[in-house]
């Protein structure tokens, strides 16, 4: 439905967007993810037809953006970041225009904007002046218009930004209910969100690709081996980490174990076992034999935050590796755990 | 042509739910009536010196009352053109709504057409009033309605011309402000070019007095349709129009 090949946006001195590539298969959710200024904009806008690429192709529905816009435009639905309502019109008589617009008349047309007030969950709000409206309505109203013309590509930029928390919930249902009529790429920096509403993640970081594949996937890839987080605590106080790593490397199936950090007598370990064996209840006979206090044990999967972190963040710690920025680091085990 | 006549319904539209549309009305409403009472006043008191002193001088309605008046109509929009177009661009662009009519598929020249026509329609409504107060005239007197009706023509021609330019220089900038201070001083240079001619007669001084738009009104006001004036309005039309459409097409480049 949708495929980029090489897509390059230049502006005077910068690259916002730095040869991606991706396909959006048809009836797909493609989440978008990127820390701010990524580039996430200016490409759904290269997509929308709003602005022209400088190098590559984007090709929707069939469409090439550069070629045959208004063939594109017709099959696309977008949301800008900032639903683009006139303050100074009523919810129908702004979606009976963008219907007009859309190539919609006459009681096909009356016929979409009561549907799409249905299906957004805008009716009640159908005869008041948009500048009066709530945010969450806007963003209800903004995604109606995107879709008032059945559109086969729905794109939307960060349509919970700004939303209270259960106003971003009905909208992700609203999105995920959307799949399958439509092909929907969404983007966004809010994590779980993807994790909730998408297949599939195209993540993008300083306007390159990072990484493309689906939710499930990108987690196996970023785990590599399985492993699991032990926290290790002597009953009277010193606990010597080597001791404790020894022990719990004698573990059958355990690859190696790495001490993470260690304060006062806990100690954190990453234990990496080979594929396929479940180690987690002889480490905990192991520890608990050995007379120490077992206070937490669970698997490492990681959560889509940190492989985003760590895709986003592997050239800047790459470098930052070299040089002393070690203080940093310690933190680390201690955000997981409360996260946990 | 569709898409054109969705776009400027929508400006009209947005033009009349808010108070813009009437308080430009209400102001030139007022402005030209008060002029209009003016001229009758100058108009009723000559004639009765003439009557006192016993010359029976021929008091003419279209050459005493109206060619003057519509001079002046053609000045007075000079100030109300930066206020009906200011919005045009700026607005979109500042709410983020350009992003719509820009995603939808309809072309840049079909938004532009359509937001000049819905500016001139508004502009058609103020000449209305004019008309209303000229009507007194047909019904207490005897005026000619033909150079009333070709110096209509020409404050039309004039005004889109100056819209068009207002329409271009409402897309340069987000903010409504500057968009309606710059056409505001476009609009008063293009008045005042003229003055070169009055003491200079070098080449470049009549070619800048020539861009003046009061002096090819001057015509229309005398109840002439002169081509060569009428396709200097047309060719600023289409100037401007053509510039908007070249200014659209940047703020896709850049932005």
């Amino acid at each position: 439905m949708i495929k980029v090949k090489e897509l390059t946006k230049r502006y005077a001195r910068t690259v916002a967007v730095d040869q991606i590539s991706f396909e959006v298969a048809k009836g797909q959710i493609v989440g978008f993810l990127g820390p701010n200024g990524a580039g996430k904009t200016t490409t759904m806008r290269m997509l929308t037809c709003f602005l022209p690429p400088s190098a590559g192709t984007a090709n929707v529905a069939g469409f090439d953006v550069l070629e045959q816009p208004l063939e594109v435009k017709k099959r696309i639905g977008y949301l800008p970041e900032t639903p683009p309502i006139y303050p100074e019109m009523e919810t129908t008589e702004y979606l009976k225009f963008v219907g007009k617009l859309k190539d919609l008349s006459g009681a096909d047309l009356q016929k979409r904007v009561d549907y799409v007030c249905g299906r957004c969950a805008i009716a009640d709000v159908k005869t008041r002046l948009l500048g009066k409206l709530s945010k969450g309505y806007r963003q209800r109203v903004g995604l109606a218009q995107a879709i008032i013309h059945n559109p086969d590509v729905l794109i939307l930029d960060e349509p919970t930004a700004g939303l209270d928390p259960k106003q971003i919930n009905e909208t992700r249902d609203l999105i995920k209910s959307l799949a399958g009529d439509h092909t929907i790429i969404l983007s966004t920096h809010i994590l779980p969100e993807v994790e909730q509403t998408c297949e599939q993640v195209i993540i993008i970081n300083k306007g390159k690709l990072v990484a493309t594949d689906s939710v499930r996937n990108l987690q196996a890839r970023a785990r590599g081996a399985e492993s699991v987080m032990v926290e290790v605590a002597g009953r009277n106080g010193n606990l010597e980490a080597p001791i404790v790593q020894h022990r719990l490397e004698q573990v059958s199936g355990v690859s190696r174990a790495v001490c993470k950090q260690q304060v006062d007598s806990r100690v954190f370990f990453e234990v990496e076992s080979q594929k396929g064996r479940l180690v987690r209840g002889d480490l905990a006979r192991a520890v608990v034999e050995a007379g120490w206090d077992l206070n937490e044990l669970r698997p490492a999967a990681m959560s889509l935050e940190e492989i985003f972190l760590q895709l986003t963040q592997s050239e800047a710690s790459a470098e930052a590796e070299k040089t002393p920025a070690q203080e940093s680091k310690p933190e680390q085990p201690k955000l997981q755990e409360s996260k946990s | 042509m569709r898409n054109v006549w969705i776009i400027c319904r929508k400006e009209l539209y947005s033009y009349f739910v808010s108070p813009v549309a009437y308080l430009l009305l209400t102001m030139f409403g007022l402005i030209f009536g008060f002029f209009f009472w003016n001229a009758i006043a100058v108009f009723v008191v000559e004639g009765m010196e003439m009557q006192m002193r016993g010359q029976s001088f021929p008091m003419n309605l279209n050459e005493q009352i109206i060619r003057p008046l519509l001079q002046n109509v053609s000045v007075i929009g000079l100030f109300f053109i930066p206020m009906i177009t200011m919005r045009l661009f700026a607005e979109e662009k500042r709410t983020g709504t350009i992003e719509l009519l820009a995603t939808s598929p309809i072309r840049d020249l079909e938004i532009i057409v359509g937001k000049w026509l819905a500016a001139l329609i508004l502009y058609s409504c103020m000449l209305l009033f004019t008309a209303l107060n000229f009507a007194f005239l047909f019904k207490y007197g005897n005026p000619d309605w033909k150079p009333l009706v070709i110096g209509y023509l020409g404050l039309l021609l004039q005004a889109g011309a100056l819209l068009a330019i207002g329409t271009f220089i409402s897309t340069l900038t987000k903010n409504q402000i500057i968009a309606g201070a710059a056409t505001f001083g476009v609009c008063l240079l293009l008045w005042v070019l003229e003055w070169v001619g009055g003491y200079e007669t070098a080449a470049w001084a009549r070619v800048l007095a020539y861009l003046s738009v009061i002096t090819h009104f001057e015509s229309f006001g005398r109840g002439v349709i002169d081509f060569k004036d009428t396709v200097f309005y047309i060719t600023l039309i289409f100037l401007g129009l053509f510039f908007t459409a070249r200014s659209m097409e940047s703020l896709r480049w850049r932005s």
